[in-house]
């Protein structure tokens, strides 16, 4: 798993570390964790006890219904990262939408970082998915994305 | 972990001096018991210590007793700034700007309410949308929202949605002054347009809660904020200014980062901490913008109670009215204030930061309605979800803390934590076991939220009462619950 929670940063809300081999991987990974908080994943869906009522789907099986292409550019990579993320808990609110990340360009130019993604998913459906929390904003508390031997890590704590 | 440098200053007050960190301007004030500071983790003491350090700061860097790590300054947190040369920051007032507590009382009782409790409840969870995604039924232009976050509940009154009685009993009479809509951003309307009448999610909830008669603790005053039959049933609810607060918060800590040090020379501790001058054109903008949050959380609590009046209307057949259905009041828990206290003899006039902290007005402050001149401030504290909450009221004695007390319990479990070792489905049942019926829009969400993820609020109630912050009046406990 490209990410994992982590307890020991903050009680109140959730925490978590995404790594990666490129920024691209990172991005994408921190995109997943959030998401992650927001709707049960696969492997944590707890057995459903009943029919079409209380049934759910994990992002394994978040329905391509829509696309959004996303384009964002920062003065530095930790500080895309963190409007990337901005990005999708906006979506989440501005148009009901959960989104998994389809593809994602990182690059640097010239003295700004700009980062092209396109995101795909659906509908917030209270009926069929298993929602968890919701995730008011991406905080700067001991946000951070680094570089250590050629791999890289970024940690990020969501209010929820 | 508890500092070497904390000193007691009393059996509720401790303090870590100036000396405790370079560049600390006042010391740093904790509120509760020792056991309770000593459930605090280390992080708490550190980020007071780190509010001390900000410009304009005034008496103490204070902690309520249900204080717990927060971004920037503790949940908790309480400080005050020369409203003349002091910060405000958003770090102080929380992404969630006016969370808080509302009380509705009504003039039945539990034996009345039980045999249709859980329509009740199947009804308020269809009436009242939580969780994420959650839609309010309120349709709006972007223009009415930026009006109504300028009205704040004298829209609702316009609108139908509220009654003259529900402003009075509310801080503030439901719109504090000196919002401007024009500081806020289409992000912020966009986020939050849909979602007047909504809870939210994670620790937001809706209660029916039953006052039995051995949980009031002072009876003429229970009686003087609308608690006068046994075994009466009333309704809280926690939630705040969903995605137009939270956007307005981000967008403001944003700008504050790019200015506070380049600018105002002021040096970046913690990111969360960010600031800007008050009297600066971006701390005007951020205040501004903030007071609209303000007022759009007061307005969707405010439609959430018409909401709930629906609800009983329908379930028992009789006008709201009839049914009792008036507030108790409504409080906040995340603010930034213009107040004026009493400092060192001198009245001055102070930027109060209330973060997940309680204003507490004792008897005969200025801004109290009318009907609780002579009780002082009702103060909502909640707590968790399986153990119930307070009903208390400002005192005297608040003037130590500029008339604060605690906000809730605080949690001592983080959330994953809490999801590993309780089952949502199963804590469901268990409660349903013990006589409170739920519904919830995320089972893991309230695994989260079980009892023994917080702080005991007996506890908490009881500390604030022994500091001289707040006086327990009853204590409510939850028969029915909705969240997010």
């Amino acid at each position: 798993m490209p990410y994992q929670y982590l307890d020991d940063l903050t009680a109140a809300d959730v925490a978590f570390r995404a790594e990666g081999d490129s920024l691209e991987e990172v991005f994408s990974a921190a995109w997943e964790a959030t998401l992650g908080v927001m709707i049960e994943l696969p492997e944590d869906e707890e057995p459903s006890e009943s029919g079409p009522l209380t049934a759910g789907a994990g992002p394994g099986t978040l329905r391509t219904r829509v696309q959004r292409r996303i384009a964002l550019s920062a003065p530095q990579a930790d500080l895309l990262l963190h409007a990337l993320l901005e990005e999708q808990v906006y979506l989440k609110d501005a148009e009901g939408l959960l989104l998994r990340l389809e593809s994602c360009r990182v690059e640097e130019r010239g003295d700004c970082w700009q980062a092209s993604a396109v995101a795909a998913g659906e509908r917030i459906d209270p009926v069929r998915h298993h929602l968890g929390t919701d995730v008011k904003a991406v905080t700067w508390h001991r946000f951070e994305l680094l570089q250590q031997h050629g791999r890289w890590r970024a940690t990020v704590i969501l209010d929820v | 972990m508890v500092p070497k440098a904390l000193r007691k200053i009393t059996d509720t007050l401790w303090e870590l001096p100036r000396s405790h960190k370079p560049g600390m301007l006042v010391s740093a004030r904790f509120y509760g018991s020792r056991a309770l500071l000593q459930g605090m983790d280390e992080a708490v003491f550190e980020q007071a210590a780190n509010v001390a350090t900000l410009p304009g700061i005034v008496g103490h860097s204070l902690c309520m007793p249900d204080g717990h790590s927060g971004y920037g300054f503790p949940i908790g947190g309480v400080a005050a700034f020369d409203a003349t040369d002091g910060v405000i920051s958003p770090g102080g007032i929380g992404f969630d700007i006016n969370c808080g507590m509302r009380l509705v009382a009504t003039s039945l009782a539990w034996e009345e309410v039980q045999p249709r409790l859980t329509e009740l409840v199947d009804r308020l969870f269809a009436a009242v949308p939580a969780g994420v995604g959650g839609k309010g039924f309120v349709k709006l232009r972007p223009s009415e929202l930026r009006t109504l976050s300028e009205q704040g509940m004298r829209w609702c009154l316009k609108r139908g949605y509220a009654l003259p009685e529900d402003l009075e009993r509310t801080e503030e009479r439901g719109c504090v002054a000196g919002a401007d809509a024009s500081r806020v951003s289409e992000r912020a309307v966009e986020r939050g347009i849909n979602q007047i009448g909504t809870l939210g999610s994670g620790n937001h909830y809706l209660e029916i809660q039953v006052a039995r008669e051995e949980n009031i603790l002072d009876k003429p005053l229970a009686e003087a904020l609308g608690i006068r039959i046994p075994n009466q049933v009333l309704i809280m609810y926690h939630c705040g200014s969903r995605g137009f607060g939270h956007q307005i918060a981000a967008d403001y800590l944003a700008l504050f980062l790019k200015v506070m040090q380049s600018k105002y020379g002021i040096p970046v501790r913690d990111r969360e901490l960010a600031c800007a001058p008050l009297a600066s054109p971006e701390g005007q903008d951020y205040f501004k913008a903030m007071n609209c949050a303000i007022n759009m959380s007061f307005v969707n609590r405010q439609v959430i109670l018409h909401r709930i009046r629906e609800v009983f209307s329908d379930v028992f057949a009789r006008d709201p009215l009839e049914l009792g259905l008036h507030q108790i009041y409504d409080v906040t828990h995340n603010t930034a204030k213009i107040e004026r206290h009493r400092v060192e003899g001198v009245r001055r006039e102070l930027l109060v930061h209330r973060k997940g902290a309680t204003r507490a007005f004792a008897p005969g402050m200025e801004g109290l309605p009318a009907v609780y001149r002579d009780t002082g401030q009702p103060v909502i504290i909640g707590g968790s979800m399986e153990t119930g909450s307070y009903l208390l009221t400002g005192v005297d004695g608040g003037a130590q803390s500029f008339f604060t007390t605690a906000h809730g319990s605080g949690r001592i479990m983080g959330r994953r934590q809490a999801k590993k070792q309780f089952n949502g489905r199963e804590l469901a049942e268990s409660m349903r076991q013990r006589g409170i019926y739920l519904r919830t829009a995320s089972f893991s969400g309230l695994a989260e939220e079980a009892g023994g993820a917080y702080k005991d609020i007996d506890e908490v109630a009881a500390a604030t009462e022994a500091a001289g912050l707040s006086h327990r009046v009853a204590r409510l406990l939850p028969v029915g619950n909705i969240k997010g």
